[in-house]
């Protein structure tokens, strides 16, 4: 692994993006819109929505670099450019590790403008502050990215990618409790939630909401979803062959 | 005269099926232009992606420059232009070779005279800022072609460069082909067109995963005792039917 081709591979990626400004539209305005249109559906229940929104920042990144981070790679994966990167001297890790970068990039702004939204234009009380709220929301999203890296593996085509946000994110979206309070769920549904990362990325945000200090909590949420994001980012790896059987 | 590929006693069945390839022994001549030439459903691609080591190699052996197909030496010296682009549509024609050319670890300074050097051998100077999108597609070709210029391979796989081009722009690669096999470069070349043919200086005839005939355009034409390497292809699949 070089980190010249590491951060050429990022810089590409962010390139493209460039290029692409209907798509930046969409990955940095959206979810402000999103948490807007929620504090009006919320309108006569301020305290819920000020309890939602904070944690809908720990999902959004997530969501938004699962898709279009399953679609980027599979598109490499499937226009022949993945297949002639690895008969070059690239490592796997280089391409892997270029696309987290990028999107990493991406979420910190993205993290950016909505908080800046959130805490800023809607007044939303979040007592860990504003850094503790895009660390929060950068993590989620990396590990949106490493997920959606993994993923690709498994689609054949742009219709399939789609289909594993269902699939993969929604049942962890149900569990995280975001909608029921975790413990007020079945027995089975509360194991499935602890062994899912996006509980993790909304609990952490819970504690930045609630807390006003930096909590052992909020660092060991943190932690489990890096190393979620860490495995997916190896198993992504491990899914890009150099070689494939006949 | 040195062999850059030896194939021997190659075998392949696809998805545990098709037998792509049966039983090939080859040797590619260094420093000439080789042609694979055969229909679709030949072995084309199957043989053009066991010799740059992208498919498992389950039975027989790849040879190239004396390492095994696929070895970590053989990534700067080998390169390879699938059937698709290959290329990022998204990206201006400067910025797809930039990045490659970064990928095979020239510094910037080697990226810079190279990038300059290749867009006026493909004759696209005038496009390096264009979308590759953008462009027709005898140019996303070129582009894609440039990619496999980068870092003066030894050996260049290209798999059907010139399908789907104008006989005018074909004419062009040609000449880029032969100028690049002039400094020592081996090329590997596939295509379906018989035309194409007798432009090779050897000349690989496939057919349902066999190899039917090798020998130089020439030779071949001699030895069926016909007038272009389409009668002669279709005088060896008549012969071996």
């Amino acid at each position: 692994m070089t980190l010249i081709k590491t951060f050429s591979t990022a810089g590409r990626v962010l390139r493209q993006l460039k290029h692409d400004p209907r798509t930046l539209f969409l990955l940095f305005i959206v979810p402000s819109v999103l948490i807007i249109v929620l504090k009006y559906v919320f309108n006569s229940r301020a305290e819920s929505f000020n309890s939602i929104a904070p944690m809908l920042l720990g999902i959004f990144p997530m969501v938004m670099m699962f898709l279009i981070t399953s679609i980027a790679t599979l598109r490499e994966r499937r226009s022949g450019t993945l297949d002639r990167l690895m008969t070059m001297p690239i490592s796997k890790l280089d391409f892997v590790l270029g696309y987290a970068i990028a999107f990493s990039t991406v979420a910190l702004l993205q993290a950016i403008i909505t908080t800046t939204v959130m805490l800023g234009l809607l007044h939303v009380p979040v007592m860990g502050g504003t850094f503790a709220t895009i660390v929060g929301a950068v993590f989620a999203a990396l590990l949106g990215t490493a997920l959606g890296l993994f993923s690709s593996a498994f689609a054949m085509t742009e219709f399939q990618a789609i289909q594993f946000m269902p699939a993969f994110i929604f049942p962890q979206l149900l569990v995280c409790g975001l909608f029921v309070a975790r413990d007020q769920m079945t027995k089975v549904l509360q194991w499935f939630a602890d062994i899912v990362p996006l509980t993790y990325s909304v609990d952490a945000m819970k504690q930045v909401t609630t807390q006003s200090n930096w909590t052992y909590i909020h660092t060991k949420d943190l932690i489990i979803v890096a190393c979620f994001t860490i495995a997916a980012l190896v198993l992504g790896s491990i899914t890009i062959r150099r070689q494939s059987k006949p | 005269m040195t062999s850059a590929v030896k194939i021997n006693n190659l075998s392949v069945v696809l998805g545990g099926q098709v037998n792509a390839l049966k039983h090939i022994n080859l040797e590619v001549p260094e420093g000439k232009i080789t042609g694979f030439i055969g229909p679709s459903g030949a072995g084309k691609t199957t043989l053009i992606r066991c010799i740059v080591g992208r498919l498992a190699i389950p039975k027989g052996s790849v040879e190239v420059f004396g390492l095994t197909s696929g070895s970590p030496k053989l990534r700067s010296r080998v390169s390879y232009m699938t059937q698709e682009l290959s290329v990022y549509t998204d990206l201006t024609v400067i910025e797809n070779l930039t990045y490659f050319s970064r990928m095979i670890g020239q510094s910037r300074r080697e990226t810079i005279d190279t990038v300059k050097d290749i867009l006026q051998t493909i004759n696209m100077s005038d496009k390096a800022t264009t979308l590759v999108g953008c462009l027709s597609g005898g140019q996303k070709q070129r582009v894609s072609l440039a990619i496999a210029l980068i870092g003066k391979p030894k050996l260049m796989v290209l798999d059907e460069p010139t399908i789907g081009l104008d006989p005018a722009l074909r004419e062009n690669l040609w000449q880029l082909f032969y100028k690049i096999a002039a400094s020592g470069t081996t090329l590997i070349i596939s295509s379906h067109s018989m035309d194409e043919a007798r432009r090779c200086d050897e000349l690989v005839l496939l057919r349902e995963g066999k190899v039917i005939a090798y020998d130089s355009p020439k030779e071949l034409l001699h030895k069926t005792e016909t007038k272009s390497v389409e009668e002669a292809f279709l005088k060896l699949v008549s012969e071996k039917s």
